[in-house]
């Protein structure tokens, strides 16, 4: 069995640095699946909202050469995206796998059609500017966290940021307790005053700024350029890191982290001496874990009660 | 939560409002189609094109020859197993996302039966592989099935799931054991016993397309002429009603489950047995299982209404393909107008409220899949 170099300290830090890498698209794109489904509304377009928001951030990029200028038309793309969804499932009561499956069709197929539009190109986009890594002063001097931790992509501080916002928002404000009941037991929240269409169609609207972000993430903080499906079902991951994170901010954010380790292993199984596991195996693990945690296998998740039926106004 | 009982209240003037409700039950795909097409069209003007040229492109290339109708035909085919797999979980209340991964289980397993036996004459080999496929496909249903079954877990979020675990587990056993000596990532051709039979000469058109045809009457038949169908469609529409009548719930979800697993697996060891003759390894989803939503949605969850959505959006991917390279128009539009469709149909309410605007109160959800959709616990 070869075991790598594994006193060498650049091991850890690669690794560190890969698991936050491949963690940040899944984190946003988690948290905003957990606005949405603690609302009531499953949201199975995370996939499709990110790749959007992907393209329409490199678009802008592209044109202003201004990263953060296309972050914000990610963000208002994936806002958009979300309202069809919105629009769709609390208003005309659609169902939500359906409209949300749509989206990710819609997604590809939109894509692809404004690549070859704008560029005449197939697969990928040119390269554009994207957005400047930040520098986090003083930690980034410190002999190996600082390698680890010091200098990223602002999306990997913005996304453990968001996770500790989301976590005050939903569990220590008003707001929160509102789409808390809304999600549980919509009609008792009405009967008490709470407008459970707003806080449904609030929710749903934030959970697309915030895969919106995710999308941005990826072309325009990871990489500089878009690549056709360069989603490739990170958006389904997330929503396995936020059953397995069973719902909550905090829960998500610790199941991304461990989904993006497995994938980290997975990248660097070559330098860490693991290839008597397969990659496959560790490409698996994140769904494996999630059917796991829902068949209760591994303390069980279980989903807000209305999760997925559309509501009913009371007259 | 759900709001079954208030379906169950009939408006006063039963006969006349359940035609036209039937009537609009009919429009609405038909409506959702022409919108699409409309979309479609804005959007080649958008690229500086003409939409005619365009769609006369489209027709052209989807049957222009004998070949393109053959080449058509062949992409019908999987469809129709992938929306008939769709439509029967739907059915049973059930949304069987995953049959791309039940997809991906029936062309692993068929390209293997495929090369693997050698020697048997073809009327045993061609039916092995192909039912071997297909239960390959059922069973990696079934186990969604059993854990909603059983524990109530939602079956949406297992058989996306499973999708994935679907791909990475092909390309290993690919790996690990199946490929063909060489630099490919490819199984061996599978034998001349186990392919399907062109019925078409000069094209490769093959029996599968009979054979799909064959699963339309078959689930037809079964959903409506038999007890079981008719228990599964009891399930659908009511699941507690169903309890109460006596029907065993769980059995009947892993029943369904299970064929709609197997439909899908069907429709990858067609592809395997009278396409690609080898199992490759993927990239990513074919996409085949996706689509068989759109067509189980635009077909009403009904056999023959999947049969017509199936010829629909085969038609539009063989055509699209002529399309790109005669008019210069990107292929992905076919993506937009399919997912048009599918939102069109899904969001009926916007629809039927234009239709009958004095009858607002009244919910018409005949999509059993809306009725159960996390209302399992």
């Amino acid at each position: 069995m070869e075991t790598g170099n594994l006193a060498d300290v650049t091991i850890y830090i690669a690794l560190v640095v890969s698991t936050l890498r491949m963690a940040t698209p899944l984190i946003l794109a988690g948290l905003g699946g957990v606005f949405s489904e603690r609302s009531g509304v499953v949201n199975i377009a995370l996939e499709g909202i990110m790749l959007i928001s992907a393209f329409m951030g490199m678009l802008i990029s592209y044109y202003t050469e201004a990263p953060w200028l296309g972050v914000l038309s990610a963000v208002a793309s994936g806002v958009l995206v979300a309202l069809i969804l919105a629009v769709a499932c609390v208003r005309y009561k659609s169902n939500q796998v359906v409209v949300g499956t749509a989206i990710n069709i819609f997604s590809l197929g939109f894509t692809g059609f404004m690549l070859r539009k704008v560029f005449e190109h197939a697969g990928q986009s040119p390269p554009v500017t994207k957005v400047a890594d930040w520098t986090i002063p003083l930690i980034h001097k410190i002999p190996v966290i600082g390698p680890m931790i010091g200098k990223h992509t602002p999306f990997v501080y913005i996304a453990i940021v968001a996770a500790v916002i989301s976590n005050h928002v939903l569990f220590e404000t008003k707001l929160g307790l509102r789409i808390r009941a809304v999600g549980e037991h919509p009609k008792a929240a009405e009967t008490v005053g709470v407008d459970v269409f707003a806080i449904r169609y609030l929710c749903v609207l934030l959970s697309g700024a915030l895969a919106g972000l995710a999308g941005a993430s990826l072309s325009l903080g990871f990489l500089s350029q878009f690549r056709e499906n360069m989603t490739g079902g990170r958006g389904f991951i997330a929503l396995a890191a936020m059953i397995f994170g069973k719902w909550t901010p905090y829960g998500t954010l610790g199941a991304c982290i461990l989904f993006g380790f497995a994938d980290a292993l997975q990248i660097l199984s070559q330098t860490l001496g693991l290839t008597f596991i397969p990659r496959d195996f560790l490409l698996m693990a994140p769904y494996i874990l999630t059917m796991a945690a829902l068949a209760g296998v591994i303390g069980r998740s279980v989903p807000p009660a209305a999760s997925g039926v559309p509501y009913e106004r009371q007259k | 939560m759900s709001s079954t009982g208030k379906d169950l209240e009939q408006p006063r003037s039963k006969m006349l409002y359940i035609s036209r409700e039937q009537r609009i039950e009919l429009l609405i795909p038909v409506v959702a189609v022409f919108l699409a097409l409309l979309l479609g069209a804005l959007l080649v003007i958008f690229i500086g094109q003409s939409p005619i040229k365009a769609y006369s492109a489209l027709l052209k290339g989807a049957f222009g020859s004998k070949r393109d109708i053959a080449e058509t035909l062949i992409n019908v085919t999987p469809l129709i197993f992938t929306g008939l797999s769709v439509a029967f979980s739907f059915k049973c209340g059930l949304f069987n996302i995953g049959a791309e991964g039940q997809f991906i289980m029936g062309q692993i397993v068929a390209a293997w039966i495929g090369f693997q036996i050698t020697g048997l004459p073809t009327v045993i080999h061609m039916p092995l592989a192909f039912l071997l496929g297909a239960l390959a496909g059922g069973l990696w249903a079934a186990l969604p099935g059993y854990l909603k079954a059983k524990l109530g877990v939602h079956e949406v979020i297992n058989t996306i799931m499973m999708n994935y675990i679907a791909l990475y587990f092909s390309h290993y056993l690919l790996m690990a054991a199946l490929k063909e000596p060489g630099q490919i990532p490819q199984t061996p051709a599978v034998a001349a016993t186990a392919r399907l039979w062109r019925i078409l000469p000069g094209t490769r058109l093959h029996f599968g397309l009979i054979l799909a045809l064959g699963a339309v009457c078959l689930v037809y038949y079964l959903l409506f002429k038999t007890t079981l169908g008719y228990e599964i469609r009891a399930v659908g529409l009511n699941p507690h009603a169903a309890r109460y009548s006596g029907i065993n719930v769980s059995r009947d979800i892993i029943i369904a489950m299970t064929i709609s697993g197997a439909l899908s697996g069907a429709a990858g060891a067609v592809q395997i047995l009278g396409v690609q003759f080898r199992f490759l390894d993927l990239f990513g989803f074919v996409g085949y299982g996706f689509d068989g939503i759109a067509v189980a949605l635009l077909g009403r969850n009904h056999p023959f209404g999947v049969l017509a959505a199936a010829t629909l959006f085969g038609t539009l991917a063989r055509g699209a393909v002529t399309m790109q390279s005669m008019a210069k128009i990107p292929k992905q539009i076919i993506g937009i107008i399919q997912a048009t469709i599918v939102l069109i149909v899904a969001a009926d309410e916007i629809l039927r409220r234009l239709m009958k605007p004095k009858e607002t109160e009244i919910q018409g959800s005949q999509d059993a899949g809306e009725v159960e959709l996390g209302g399992d616990r």
